[in-house]
């Protein structure tokens, strides 16, 4: 069998897709490197959508954090305590038991104890409470004077924050913010490894890699895939990211526009 | 463990309950949360190591060392940890064996890789068969520190290499000026003022491993996880004194309290402390207002 | 405790100077009773415990037992972190070409279904299975609906739950859950499949799987495998 019928085969097999058997023996590198390719497929998913979700939570958060009313404070700041400090690897696991008894307590729950939407519910709101901190400390550090001037001319509430604090806030939260994505990416491999079931062997780059080193008995080639999958991702998060800093940055002059780089106090 | 565990089909309540919560394999929950505990508190200073090896290696003017530095940095930022830890021990075992295997045995003439078997000869064994089982758990919590520390000592080294950035370039250039070598000015001037710097980003290193040693149970470390997947599970009255349903639920809401109240304690402790050394001058008593940031 | 671990030492360094006698380690899973489960002392017990502990008596051999996680239990041995497999583990084409197996100490059983009610028609439900076991492979192969989870004891969980209508699994292990839950019954369909289970070792340890081949024999002779497998119901007799 050629590599393109592999692929032809096996491409989009994390989907449904294509061969239903996954290979079983005679392991070929090009086997490897298309059904692990195919389970990346989930990995952007849940990385794309959880994020893209995440991020209008996420401000929320951060201005309900940077509240003064105890009404909207206390619940924000117990949400990101929460889920910033458990590890995801138990959120995992303690969601899917909760929406096991929430679909056996009434029958719309169903869809969530697969792993397409339990999953991405726990992704969004753990990415959520993350970056609702990175924006609730970008909030804290918009200058007095940008908002005394927005107040100059009269702006309030809604349009204050509209056109003033919430640029600032993004352009100054941007860079921990693109950090944040990358380990979303990779915090998608836990997945399929607490909790969700796997169903009809769909699964993510990590659930075929792990197929594969059960298959052939050796870790040293199935991993180092993923590792390649994942480098390729980050450098197109980098990128993608690098390019909104750009324009949330045009405005100011060259020498002062922040640099996208990895700012120490600010890993996840 | 008490004397009125004999026959605990009879107990029922709280009485069960003291009783089942003493047996000896929940006696091995409660070690491994030691464990884990134990195992924090060592790697946090091996990857501190490691990463101040990598963030020296990534300043260096050797162009090649300062490659690998840079790309040993870039490594957690491009691929997930746990790839990591899905073959590192095996290779780690594997290469420490061969090691040993070629200072051990030079004479021994079969191959190493007989299909997939790895062979070594039985002395260079890592710990030897024979050791009692002590010896291989020590070694395989070892070689879990050590994964653990080349991995989160790529962040460390992020964080340092960052931080010596970031103090000041005039503060060098003094010290360069009261003609101090670079070698000087490294250790007497920049690495004692950078710890301030990285503090922050040290506290939220703290953290993350905190929040990474569920994942111990990939590199063989039968940890807390384990053990709560272990006994939650369902108990058949055939194989122990103690049936009882489906209890996860239970040991991983412990598991969740656990870290909640670990990282709160980490942040309470790690906030004064990036507050005391802010303030180079606030004594003991100075620390009294300080708030958990 | 202190004395136990200068005892250790000094064991170690003993052993370091070349004893002839090797301690063998056993590697086992511990959550798949009756043939393996860690017992409320936190120990290995179960038939597998007895049977291993009676191979290693009748061969002379020191044993030892070790607990790993199903999923990287074959690449352990052949790394080297123990000497045999000996958890329950199916004799397959695919593992031999990787490991070697003893004789088998059960004879091949047929595997069997549990669900919550007897007419559930299994070509057509969801079929929960352990990953990487002949089941789970087995039910891929017929393409029907699969669903894999990591332990044994998340598959009958998956079929209380709801989440499956059947897990697929040795009829011993899970006639054992099906004994102790009234709403659990195990299904008249079985499916024949894998041979017995046996005891793996890496390939090129012929001598110890000579050993261990010659110690089941001469269980087999004398009935107290048999027996063994009588007392702990974990299949049918030779």
């Amino acid at each position: 069998m050629s590599c393109w019928e592999t692929v032809a085969d096996y491409a989009f097999r994390s989907l449904g897709f294509g061969e239903r058997l996954l290979p079983r023996s005679d392991f070929t590198l090009c086997q490897q490197f298309t059904l692990i390719g195919s389970g990346l497929i989930w990995n952007v998913y849940y990385g794309a959508l959880a994020l893209g979700f995440g991020f209008f939570l996420a401000v929320s958060l951060a201005v309900g954090k940077a509240a003064a009313n105890p009404l909207f404070r206390k619940p924000a700041e117990w949400f990101i305590f929460v889920f910033r400090g458990s590890p995801l690897f138990i959120q995992f696991f303690l969601a899917y038991f909760l929406f096991l008894k929430l679909k056996q307590w009434q029958p719309v729950f169903d869809p969530l104890t697969s792993a397409v939407l339990g999953a991405l519910i726990v992704l969004f709101f753990n990415t959520a409470a993350y970056s609702g901190e990175i924006f609730h400390g970008a909030l804290r550090s918009v200058p007095r004077g940008d908002v005394e001037a927005a107040e100059a001319y009269g702006m309030t509430g809604w349009t204050k924050f509209r056109r003033v604090i919430f640029p600032t806030m993004l352009r100054l939260g941007w860079p921990s913010y693109t950090n944040e994505a990358i380990f979303l990416f990779h915090a998608t491999t836990l997945v399929f490894f607490s909790g969700f079931p796997a169903w009809q062997q769909k699964g993510d780059a990590l659930y075929y890699a792990s197929y594969f080193a059960d298959k052939t008995f050796n870790p040293f080639i199935p991993y180092p895939i993923v590792a390649f999958y994942f480098v390729l991702l980050t450098l197109v998060l980098i990128g993608l990211f690098g390019l909104v800093n750009r324009r949330l940055n045009r405005h100011l002059p060259q020498d002062q526009r922040p640099r996208m780089r990895l700012k120490p106090q600010i890993l996840r | 463990m008490f004397s009125y565990c004999e026959d605990p089909s009879t107990l029922d309540g709280l009485v069960w309950l003291s009783c089942y919560l003493t047996t000896g394999k929940q006696f091995l929950f409660y070690q491994s949360f030691g464990t884990v505990l134990i195992l924090l508190f060592i790697t946090a200073p091996v990857a501190l190591a490691f990463g101040f090896g990598g963030a020296i290696a990534a300043r260096s003017r050797i162009a090649p060392l300062r490659w690998v530095g840079k790309l040993y940095i870039a490594m957690v930022r491009g691929v997930p940890d746990i790839v990591y830890f899905m073959f590192f021990v095996i290779a780690l075992d594997q290469a420490l064996e061969w090691l040993r295997h070629k200072w051990k045995c030079p004479d021994w003439d079969q191959p190493i890789r007989q299909g997939s078997d790895f062979i070594v000869c039985a002395q260079a064994k890592l710990p030897l068969s024979a050791a009692p089982q002590v010896w291989h758990e020590v070694y395989n919590a070892s070689l879990a520190i050590f994964t653990f520390g080349i991995v989160f000592g790529a962040f460390a080294a992020n964080v340092l290499f960052g931080a010596m950035r970031a103090v000041p370039r005039a503060q060098i250039e003094t010290a360069e000026a009261y003609g101090m070598t670079p070698r000087q000015a490294f250790w007497r001037i920049l690495v004692p003022q950078m710890w301030i710097y990285a503090l922050p980003g040290l506290s939220n290193l703290w953290m993350i491993l905190i929040k990474a040693t569920p994942l111990l149970f990939l590199l063989g470390v039968e940890d807390i996880v384990y053990w709560a997947r272990e006994l939650g599970g369902s108990a058949n009255p055939r194989f122990t004194d103690y049936p009882h349903g489906d209890w996860r639920l239970w040991y991983f809401l412990a598991l969740l309290v656990f870290y909640l109240a670990f990282t709160r304690l980490s942040e309470i402790v790690l906030g004064r402390l990036t507050e005391r050394l802010s303030h180079g001058q606030a004594t003991l008593g100075g620390v009294k207002q300080g708030k958990a940031a | 405790m202190k004395k136990l671990l200068i005892s250790a030492a000094a064991l170690a360094v003993t052993a370091g100077m070349g004893m002839a006698q090797d301690v063998v380690r056993m590697g086992t899973e511990g959550a798949y009773p009756p043939w393996n489960f860690i017992n409320d002392d936190g120990e290995v017990d179960g038939f597998e415990r007895e049977l291993g502990d009676e191979l290693c008596a009748r061969a002379e051999l020191e044993c030892e037992w070790v607990t790993n996680e199903w999923d990287s239990i074959i690449p352990n041995l052949v790394s080297g972190n123990y000497d045999t497999i000996i958890a329950g583990m199916s004799i397959t084409d695919e593992r031999d070409e990787v490991i070697d197996f003893t004789q088998a100490y059960t004879p091949p059983d047929p595997s069997s279904y549990l669900a919550l009610s007897m007419d559930v028609d299994v070509e057509n439900a969801v079929i929960a299975a352990q990953t990487n076991t002949i089941q789970a492979a087995f039910v891929a192969e017929q393409g029907w609906t699969l669903v894999e989870f990591p332990t044994p004891e998340e598959t009958i969980a998956a079929v209380r739950n709801g989440e499956a209508d059947a897990v697929l699994a040795d009829k011993s292990y899970l006639a054992a859950a099906a004994a102790e839950n009234d709403d659990l019954m195990l299904l008249e369909r079985e499916e024949q499949i894998g041979g017995g289970v046996g005891m793996g070792l890496r390939e090129s340890d012929d001598e110890l799987l000579e050993t261990f081949d010659a110690a089941i024999q001469s269980m087999k002779d004398d009935g107290s495998l048999n027996a063994l497998i009588e007392k702990w119901e974990v299949a049918s007799t030779f």
